[in-house]
């Protein structure tokens, strides 16, 4: 591919959309079509096709891996690891990062258009899965022309979905980088995410999903979800660092129920914040992905099965605080990859950060992704 | 860049297209010589997370891990050799490490400082005081080595389980030593052994 053509070719650069014809066969046993897929890619195609990485954002997250947001005009939300003279760079790599399957930013999902009756799906959106989200990617990928990637590379439900590509597309992934996740969710992973739900299902603006004509979201119940989310992204140590107990903006407790404490405000700050940008029914849609994500019940209760027919290499990271997706859960998966022989690497990074250390600055994580990436060339 | 000796002796015995687990692997000094100069495909088994994220950048496959723990993970015979360099005298049972990596590998090296070396024996003979030299330079409450061996203790050890010894060298002063007298001489023994 010429430069002539990378410009004048639609399929390329930040911001797109393509609608694809489908249709797309779901693990729940329906069939959609037509679907969208909202995507950005960065960097050149090789002629030969071999320097594609794909790289997968987690649950709140969205196809502006390294540019700025549009409507938030926050840079990138990988912008550390993404970029010129990083790790993933557009000057060697070409990067596709697509919104997921189930999401808001642009791809189908609850909030977009049900064909057959002109209105939003709601809850009649089929429920979906990590593999789906997975298929969805690939047929992007064959779209823009990229037959196997040089690396998928992903963070928390990001990582999910790397491990999911080896293990459904084996042929089409050399590389995977599975940093701060798991191959499946536990009871406690469950658990938080069931009190999310039902807390967007208690608000009474929630109305079964059926919200959008009034434009009146449960903002309320998705806020108190994202709130109880949100601690299990940090670590204690962490908390106590930052917040305290120290008060918010006053001398001493009011003996009320404002939010008196630093943590408490900061929460509510980040539950407010979060309802602007995300759709409720995403947020259900999701995390019930995310909860029926064990990739060793889909390969015959052996994680290694997964692996079987893979000739990928692996590179799997994890943090010492994190207690969301904790070491133990990336040992499992390197104990499952040593026993289906396929190379792998592993480290467990320090950080006082808890889950979220992924998405912040790290050099070591920067230094091992690097030098796993460029061993593949 | 030239490697430890007991490890260039380890690198000069590996076969071409071998498969290895380098058990104690560091920063993957060796790793990286067997993959560069004898096409070996290495892995390796570190427990430090900072010599992991040197190997790993090196483009080496490295699991941070503790042999005493993770080695019970590795299916059997699943590679030609198992290393173990200047790690044995580390481990918390290094008999129990020293079964998985027979079990693991088809043959093993094992490398270690021989505590019974003219000068260790020197030094506590007439300083009194636990030993201080070159291979050995932490003091007895930092040292990482908290089972100390000699070559005859490990001679004796292989030869009551009933291990082969295919191969030993001696070291001294990073010099190939002769095996005569090797438990007063050498500093540094490597072995090659095969259940």
């Amino acid at each position: 591919m010429t430069d002539t053509d990378l410009h004048t070719d639609g399929r390329f650069g930040l911001d797109r959309r393509i609608t694809l014809p489908g249709p797309l066969r779901l693990d729940g046993g329906a069939l959609l079509s037509p679907l969208d897929i909202a995507y950005e890619t960065y960097g050149t195609l090789d002629a030969d096709g071999g320097n594609a990485i794909l790289i997968c954002h987690a649950l709140t997250g969205d196809q502006h891996v390294a540019s700025n947001h549009p409507r938030t005009g926050k840079p990138g939300w990988w912008a550390r690891m993404v970029g010129p003279g990083k790790p993933i760079d557009p000057a060697r790599h070409f990067i596709v990062c697509a919104n997921v399957l189930g999401s808001c930013m642009g791809s189908s999902g609850p909030a977009s258009i049900n064909p057959a009756i002109g209105q939003p799906w709601g809850m009649a959106f089929p429920v979906i899965t990590i593999r789906d989200m997975v298929r969805a990617q690939a047929m992007l990928l064959d779209h823009l022309g990229v037959g196997a990637l040089l690396a998928v590379v992903g963070g928390s439900m990001g990582g999910m979905q790397a491990l999911s590509w080896p293990a459904t597309f084996p042929e089409r992934v050399k590389a995977c980088v599975v940093i701060a996740s798991t191959a499946r969710h536990t009871a406690q992973n469950i658990a938080f995410h069931e009190v999310g739900r039902q807390a967007v299902m208690a608000d009474p603006k929630w109305r079964n999903g059926d919200y959008y004509q009034d434009q009146d979201p449960p903002a309320a119940g998705l806020a108190v979800a994202r709130m109880a989310a949100h601690i299990t992204y940090l670590s204690e140590a962490g908390l106590t660092e930052k917040f305290g107990r120290k008060l918010q903006a006053r001398e001493t407790k009011t003996f009320g129920f404002d939010a008196d404490f630093q943590i408490e405000s900061y929460l509510r700050h980040q539950g407010i914040a979060f309802v602007d940008r995300f759709d409720a029914n995403s947020y259900l849609y999701i995390t019930r992905a995310m909860d029926y994500f064990d990739l060793a019940e889909e390969h015959g209760g052996h994680l290694a099965n997964a692996f079987k027919a893979s000739k990928a290499r692996f590179c799997l990271v994890s943090f010492d605080t994190d207690w969301l997706y904790p070491t133990s859960e990336s040992r499992a998966i390197v104990h499952a990859l040593n026993a289906a022989g396929a190379p792998v690497s592993f480290v467990e990074l320090s950080s006082p950060f808890g889950h979220d250390a992924f998405l912040l600055e790290s050099p070591e994580l920067n230094r091992v992704v690097d030098g796993f990436l460029r061993a593949g060339l | 860049m030239s490697l430890r000796p007991d490890l260039a002796i380890i690198a000069d015995h590996v076969a071409h297209g071998a498969r290895v687990l380098d058990v104690g692997c560091g920063d993957g000094a060796l790793m990286a010589a067997l993959r560069d100069t004898r096409g070996v495909d290495a892995r390796g088994l570190e427990i430090d997370g900072g010599n992991v994220a040197a190997a790993v950048s090196r483009g080496l496959s490295v699991i941070q891990g503790d042999a005493d723990v993770d080695l019970a993970d590795y299916p059997d015979a699943s590679f030609d050799y198992a290393i173990l360099s200047q790690t044995l005298q580390t481990a918390r049972r290094p008999d129990v490490v020293l079964d998985h990596l027979l079990r693991i590998g088809r043959q093993a090296f094992v490398s270690f400082p021989n505590f019974a070396h003219w000068r260790v024996r020197a030094s506590l003979l007439w300083g009194g005081r636990m030993p201080v030299t070159p291979l050995l330079p932490e003091r007895w409450y930092d040292t990482p080595n908290i089972h100390h061996l000699t070559i005859d203790d490990f001679r004796s050890f292989v030869a009551d389980r009933g291990i082969v010894v295919e191969g030993a060298w001696f070291l001294s002063r990073g010099v190939e030593t002769s095996s005569a007298a090797a438990n007063f001489r050498a500093e540094h023994a490597v072995f090659l052994l095969k259940h």
